[in-house]
């Protein structure tokens, strides 16, 4: 399967994005391949936003079936949550349930004006009603597939496709 | 005691019973853990919706203000229901009456169990007794262990020194009746530390300290030269039979750390104490208020440590 570059689709996602970025708005990076994204985005709009990261395990909706993830990473929002505008940051957007416990998260930080939601890959097989206010790429992936950001050591960012086992 | 009791076959832990045998990728996972649960207690709402619906049953068949209170808010943190149970210690209590009161609160839907007994071994039997689902973990039991304890002082020191790997580390004053000071020493060896030191007068000291890997030092002015961490054991008055000490004024003369005495360790040394502590016994006010310790930070650490623990057994 031929698949744009991340650093295409990271171009592409930002245009979409930068007229709605007024300077009031926080950047906020699902841990990991979201922060990577926002991170680069934040590099190809040459803002200065006020950046956060978020890990989601503590809010997951499959920790009784499977338990706490084994890597957890602190959260971190270095702003005022409350009354701000945030835009929420994945790699990739799948089942919803990621976003959805990012959002709850988020709100035990205090309560945003606004969340928006911008993802570099749209994958289809949403769980939940929620849908991406900007993405680089949509894209129909079955669900034997999976696929995932990386990043290697120069920082250069690619896809991981590959059958589930 | 039987470490294996605490680990499922997957190698993931089942109990806390005891920090001895357990492997330093398990006490890492821990110390991780729990430093993502610090940056929720600095948030607007200091909770996560993680043990949402388990019930949690602090037995308490000794009295303990700390890490009772530490317990309790680390379980309530993670939104499960508390339940606190304070059974005063007696001999009777012992044996049967112990698993019958277990297999009463299992009949109340517990999902977890957090024991302090006075005597070693009290949250052995119970974890080997309860249904599979039931997770035990110790709160400090007789003379053996206090496990979250241990951790939480290991969490500390990698908190303030970043890694266990060129550290100098004396443990000091009361170890004949400490639990805590094996849970210490066990980890501080599993974690890497190169040099452990327990530094006490001979009749404080176990039997078995040889076998125990440390550094043996009768003498204070000897035991904490250049080291980066001292831990300040409580001297146990009401654990105390017979003449093992001439008096309180006696012991902080030789064994109290002042600040005269802590000038002989590294210029950035830290200073802990499980506490409770005895002013002027075992420390003086002038290091407990002082710049190096780090006492009340232990307290604060101990929470997010608790978070951890119960987090990842209730997972597994």
């Amino acid at each position: 399967m031929h698949l744009p570059q991340p650093g295409e689709l990271t171009a592409t996602l930002a245009e979409a994005i930068r007229p709605a970025l007024t300077p009031d708005c926080a950047l906020v990076g699902i841990h990991t391949g979201g922060v990577w994204v926002m991170d680069a985005l934040a590099e190809v709009l040459g803002v200065d936003s006020p950046r956060g990261v978020l890990d989601i395990s503590f809010y997951r909706d499959d920790f009784s079936r499977i338990g706490l993830h084994p890597q957890v990473k602190p959260s971190r929002i270095p702003f005022d949550v409350e009354g701000r505008k945030i835009l929420l940051v994945d790699d990739v957007l799948y089942t919803g349930r990621t976003v959805r416990a990012a959002m709850n998260l988020l709100f035990d930080y205090g309560r945003p004006a606004a969340i928006r939601l911008a993802v570099l890959v749209d994958r289809g097989g949403r769980e939940l009603p929620i849908c991406p206010d900007f993405m680089g790429l949509r894209l129909d992936l079955g669900p034997d597939r999976h696929i995932s950001l990386q990043r290697d050591e120069a920082g250069v960012l690619s896809f991981l496709v590959r059958e589930k086992v | 005691m039987n470490g294996d009791l605490q680990l499922n076959a997957d190698g993931s832990l089942r109990h806390l019973l005891t920090l001895d045998g357990l492997p330093a990728r398990i006490l890492t996972q821990i110390l991780d853990t729990a430093e993502s649960f610090i940056s929720v207690a600095q948030r607007e709402v200091k909770k996560v919706p993680l043990l949402r619906g388990k019930a949690i049953f602090n037995l308490f068949f000794e009295p303990s203000t700390r890490t009772r209170t530490t317990f309790e808010i680390a379980a309530k943190r993670l939104s499960a229901d508390v339940v606190n149970l304070n059974i005063a210690s007696s001999a009777q209590s012992k044996g049967e009456t112990l698993l019958d009161t277990v297999a009463n609160l299992s009949a109340m839907q517990a999902d977890m169990f957090v024991v302090r007994h006075a005597a070693s071994g009290a949250p052995h039997l119970i974890a080997r007794h309860v249904a599979p689902h039931i997770h035990v973990v110790n709160a400090g039991d007789g003379r053996c262990a206090h496990p979250t304890q241990g951790l939480l002082d290991m969490f500390t020191i990698r908190q303030h020194k970043g890694s266990f790997h060129n550290l100098r580390v004396a443990v000091v004053g009361d170890l004949l009746h400490s639990r805590v000071a094996r849970s210490q020493i066990h980890a501080l060896t599993t974690l890497g530390c190169p040099e452990v030191r327990v530094v006490a007068p001979r009749t404080l000291l176990p039997r078995d300290v040889d076998s125990l890997g440390v550094h043996v030092h009768y003498r204070m002015e000897t035991g904490i030269k250049d080291c980066d961490v001292v831990i300040m054991l409580r001297l146990q008055n009401e654990r105390m039979q017979g003449a093992l000490l001439p008096s309180p004024q006696e012991y902080f003369k030789y064994w109290g750390l002042t600040p005269d005495k802590l000038r002989l360790a590294r210029p950035d040394v830290i200073v802990m104490h499980p506490g409770p502590m005895n002013r002027g016994v075992e420390i003086d006010s002038g290091v407990a208020d002082g710049v190096h310790s780090v006492i009340l930070n232990q307290v604060t650490y101990g929470i997010a440590v608790r978070m951890a623990v119960m987090s990842l057994l209730a997972g597994n």
